[in-house]
């Protein structure tokens, strides 16, 4: 048992730093394939470009090349440990993410998650949160005036759609009626009127209207950089930081991007619901059987395709919307998402009574 | 622009036309991406050193100074380029040669490439037609003293440095 989580751990960190990696990549040509341009490409190796992948190469080499300067008046401790709490958190959230259904090994049930947890979605909002020390230690520990501006933006931002967040998603969690997202994804795969797919958006379309900004400006995102907002306050709570302790904030995000797809795909999206793909095969104008092996790792093949659609829609997003001003960032929060999302759970409760008389 | 511009109902529900703007940049996205994938150029962008754009041949470049069949320059030192340079950047000094009194000659010819403007007004001011134009455009050096074109070089760089690659539109 000990063994399998080991490995299911490896997996899922694995997976999720080869994304982070990757997506520095993406995240240059995706926005130049968008924007008319070729993007990076000039890094060769024995004169192969391979699309300018190998600019994720020099890119790390950079990072541990170049000097890392801490100024002289940081709190040391605090500045050292700061970039590793959005980086732990990110991390820490994927682990009760569904990638698959279980799996039979030798009698016994292996689920395909590294913790299956009752109280799931709790555990994930509690991680999830703590991402925003990151910043407001950065900012307060670099004993500089910009950082610390960036630092408190962060603090107010993340605290207000933390809110958002979490009002906007209890009307999935009473259509399912559970914390569990393992029970959540499997309950997805439910039909709702015998042939639509009973996934989060098309029982909550309006919690998910709520959820998506919620969980981007959670993710400190385009269009709600307003941390970093470098046009206004240089980079934000990581200005006092170079070399590697930056990049740790920069890989940081990145794994965000990939952990906010994946909680989208999951609450969402069906998770790893292949539509009318039951346990014993499809039901879709009949019975099609096929083995469980190959439902299995259709399960697992959907999750990713799913995962990466959620990762382009959220780098389309950054490179397609301009940034919110700040007084705008705080009235979307408080007076649109979270009065709307309270009605959500309104309109939810009364549908729920209504069907079950 | 319009600076008035009041938001009706349609713009403050934002879902719409964020929808509308993310459907312009999705739709650049993929178009640009199959070109990408059927081998066409999905970009505007000229990788400059490999792949070099189009100019006009009538395009104004660095000069050159015309020879004559002889070999000698067909300037005649008369100052008329270097006065007429709005960035005063031609410096020239006459000499007489005793073989030929009737015509002065540069001793030196020196264009400070660097602070030129390509206005080509010394080519139009020129009686003799001896100070030209050329497309080329490579100006890049490591040194300024390179940058001052001396007069061996104006005679003879077009000779072995121009650029003959160079896409010309309409050629
Ligand atoms: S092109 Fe214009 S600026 Fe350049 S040398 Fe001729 S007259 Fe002077
Ligand atoms: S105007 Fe022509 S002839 Fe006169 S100095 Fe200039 S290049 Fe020589």
């Amino acid at each position: 048992m000990f063994l399998i989580v080991i490995i299911k751990i490896l997996f899922v960190v694995g997976v999720l730093l080869t994304f982070a990696a990757l997506l520095t990549w993406v995240e240059r040509k995706q926005s130049a394939v968008t924007q008319d341009r070729v993007g990076a490409n000039r890094v060769q190796i024995l004169g192969i470009r391979a699309l300018g992948l190998f600019h994720i190469i020099t890119d790390a080499l950079k990072m541990f090349i170049k000097e890392d300067y801490v100024p002289e008046k940081v709190n040391k401790f605090l500045h050292f440990i700061a970039p590793l709490f959005p980086f732990f958190s990110a991390l820490a959230v994927f682990a009760v993410i569904p990638f698959g259904s279980p799996i039979k090994i030798g009698g016994r049930i292996v689920e395909l998650s590294i913790a299956r947890l009752d109280s799931g979605l709790i555990y994930l909002f509690a991680l999830s949160s703590l991402a925003v020390l990151g910043p407001v230690i950065a900012g307060w520990a670099s004993h500089e005036k910009y950082a610390l501006l960036g630092g408190m933006r962060a603090a107010a931002q993340m605290i207000s759609y933390e809110i958002a967040l979490g009002v906007s998603i209890i009307g999935v969690i009473m259509v399912y009626n559970t914390l569990d997202i393992s029970l959540i994804v499997e309950k997805q795969g439910e039909l709702l009127f015998g042939f639509l797919p009973k996934w989060g958006i098309f029982v909550q379309p309006l919690a998910f209207l709520l959820f998506l900004p919620a969980i981007i400006a959670e993710n400190k995102r385009i269009p709600f950089d307003l941390p970093e907002g470098e046009s206004e306050i240089v980079a934000g709570y990581f200005t006092e930081y170079s070399a590697m302790r930056w990049g740790m904030f920069f890989l940081a995000e990145f794994v965000e991007v990939a952990v906010v797809a994946a909680v989208l795909t999951t609450l969402f999206f069906g998770g790893w619901q292949f539509p009318y793909l039951f346990d014993d095969g499809f039901h879709f104008f009949g019975v099609w059987h096929l083995p469980y092996w190959l439902i299995v790792i259709i399960r697992i093949l959907t999750f990713f395709a799913k995962w990466i659609f959620g990762i382009w829609f959220l780098q389309q997003v950054r490179w397609t919307f301009p940034r919110f001003r700040y007084d705008q960032l705080m009235k979307l929060g408080w007076k649109i998402i979270l009065p709307w999302g309270l009605i959500n759970i309104a309109l939810t409760a009364i549908v729920i009574m209504l069907i079950n008389g | 622009m319009k600076y008035n511009f009041r938001y009706g109902w349609w713009e403050k529900i934002y879902y719409p036309e964020l929808i509308r703007g993310f459907y312009i940049t999705s739709r650049h996205f993929f178009s640009n991406l199959w070109k990408w994938i059927t081998g066409r150029k999905g970009a505007y962008t000229y990788q400059y050193p490999e792949e070099k754009r189009p100019i006009s041949p009538n395009f104004r470049g660095k000069h050159y100074l015309v020879l004559k069949e002889d070999g000698t320059p067909k300037c005649v030192a008369c100052y008329m380029c270097a006065t007429n340079c709005p960035a005063q950047c031609i410096h020239i000094v006459a000499g007489e040669d005793p073989n030929r009194p009737e015509e002065k000659y540069p001793v030196e010819f020196t264009i400070d490439i660097s602070r030129c403007i390509f206005c080509g007004y010394c080519v139009e001011a020129c009686p003799k037609d001896a100070i030209r134009m050329t497309y080329d455009y490579h100006l890049a050096d490591y040194t300024r003293e390179a940058l001052l074109y001396k007069k061996e070089k104006l005679l003879h760089w077009i000779e072995t440095e121009l650029d003959k690659d160079q896409p010309l539109i309409g050629r």
